[in-house]
């Protein structure tokens, strides 16, 4: 099973679980629905078409509203330490979720009671409370952008507020960074950078970086970070190394952006639509094996 | 430790008035640049949030410019309410200027202006927001949601519905977004 936890910007949304599905502007999860803007409903969406065109189940999500404070993150950590030992679960993938490192260490010990060893994702606030808690090294990958990545590759601070690079970028700093991080054990197994040129990184080495295609007017688009996340953890889940992975999500949701014909006024949401096409195109240009007899149609 | 150490003085060197005439304050966090920023606006003191200069590596990713005529005012402000600044350097040399946080990208119909990592774009015609973009902070979807789709004037201010630094940020792109439509 391929699982998202994640939070929803609205105070009142409950704490709900299950399959997902997308309909029209919206992700569906039991009887909510969720618009698609930005943060893990834009990551959902994402997954969603991904799985589909690699012919593998829609992503099972565990969903709380939560606008940035952590009540409701908080609740979401308690149920998880109390029952994600329930599920069956292949592909883990946490994102946008307060980070509190005594919460995110008692799940990473119900995580590691789980059988078979699923592959730990993390993105966004996960991502600080999984390095804050010096449990980096347990995940096999991490997609920050270049200012969480400034986070990782400093060695001593406890929040972002104390980290220079976090919130000015500096991207020809990247490969440093990405050292830094591993040498001071901050770091996943793999990295997917997300910035003005992509770094899929494996055990500290740069193996591959994609700076195209491009469009300018991406950079004003939101949640095209949050689509990256889904897509890479959907080709992960349907068997794909990580790193294959992480090339081909940078270069489909690239690709995806593209395809949208994009403005500065486009939704995150008309690029997720061009997800399927560029998924395959890209499959089909790097060789790697997909059955489109697999697919659903 | 003296920011002096980190450059040569150049008898020549070339830059304005206003250059020679002011100063930074350095932190060790960006928290504390924001509550200094608060305190000394409300005092009435002329001071902006600025990048840090190339050469300076201590503190965070904001430093305060003031006007360094009145350091010892502006630092007795700051001591009454208990925010001490790492450092405080006059702007004595180009390598010590200050960096502007930001970047203003004209797409024709639409502006977008970046502070810092986050981006907000609105359509010209009308001032709505129409994309906000960067940051991973945990407030930065329910900020994007709260405010995309609205007028300028009519979104709520990313300092009243938000609290991390990337909502910091948001709303010094918000403010400059706003003084451009004034002008």
């Amino acid at each position: 099973m391929f699982v998202v936890v994640g939070t929803v910007p609205d105070r009142e949304f409950p704490l709900v679980h299950g399959t997902v599905k997308l309909a029209g502007e919206l992700v569906l999860i039991g009887d909510k629905a969720v618009p698609v803007n930005r943060g893990t409903p834009a990551l959902l969406a994402a997954s969603i078409l991904a799985t589909e065109t690699l012919g593998i189940p829609a992503p099972y999500a565990f969903l709380v509203g939560d606008i940035g404070y952590g009540a409701g993150s908080r609740r979401l950590y308690k149920y998880l330490t109390e029952h994600l030992h329930e599920f069956d679960i292949d592909t883990l993938t946490f994102h946008y979720i307060q980070p509190i490192a005594h919460w995110h260490d008692k799940l990473l010990a119900v995580i590691d009671a789980i059988r078979g060893n699923p592959v730990l994702i993390a993105d966004a606030g996960f991502m600080y409370a999984a390095k804050m808690s010096g449990f980096a090294e347990r995940y096999d990958l991490f997609t920050p952008d270049m200012g969480e990545l400034a986070f990782l590759a400093h060695e001593s601070a406890p929040h972002p507020f104390y980290t220079r690079g976090f919130i000015l970028h500096d991207e020809k700093r990247a490969p440093e960074l990405i050292s830094r991080a591993y040498a001071h054990k901050n770091a996943a197994r793999n990295l997917l950078v997300k910035g003005e040129c992509d770094y899929v990184v494996h055990c500290g080495s740069i193996v591959e970086t994609i700076d195209n295609p491009s469009e300018e007017a991406m950079e004003a688009i939101g949640g095209t970070g949050d689509t990256l996340t889904g897509i890479v953890s959907a080709l992960i889940a349907a068997g794909f190394t990580i790193t294959d992975a992480s090339v081909c999500a940078a270069l489909a949701n690239r690709l995806a952006g593209c395809l949208a014909g994009p403005t500065p006024a486009t939704t995150i949401l008309e690029i997720i639509a061009h997800i399927p096409a560029s998924l395959k195109e890209t499959l089909a240009a790097r060789e790697l094996p997909f059955k489109e007899s697999n697919a659903i149609p | 430790m003296s920011l002096l150490k980190y450059f040569t003085p150049k008898p020549d060197s070339v830059h304005d008035r206003n250059d020679v005439d002011s100063g930074i304050l350095i932190f060790d966090s960006t928290s504390e640049v924001i509550r200094a920023e608060k305190v000394l606006k409300q005092n009435g003191w002329n001071i902006r949030v600025m990048g840090p200069p190339p050469q300076v590596r201590t503190g965070c990713d904001l430093v305060i410019e003031f006007p360094l005529m009145e350091e010892m005012n502006i630092l007795r402000t700051l001591d009454q309410s208990g925010i001490i600044p790492t450092e405080t350097a006059p702007v004595s040399s180009p390598l010590l200027k200050p960096v502007d946080i930001y970047t203003i990208k004209d797409f024709g119909r639409h502006l977008m202006v970046r502070a810092a990592n986050m981006k907000i774009t609105i359509d010209k015609n009308d001032l709505t927001i129409v994309n906000i973009s960067g940051g991973g902070c945990p407030d930065v979807p329910y900020l994007a949601h709260e405010m995309t789709g609205k007028r300028l004037h009519e979104a709520p201010c990313p300092k009243d519905i938000g609290h991390t630094l990337c909502a910091y940020a948001l709303q010094l792109a918000y403010e400059e977004v706003e003084r451009r439509c004034s002008l």
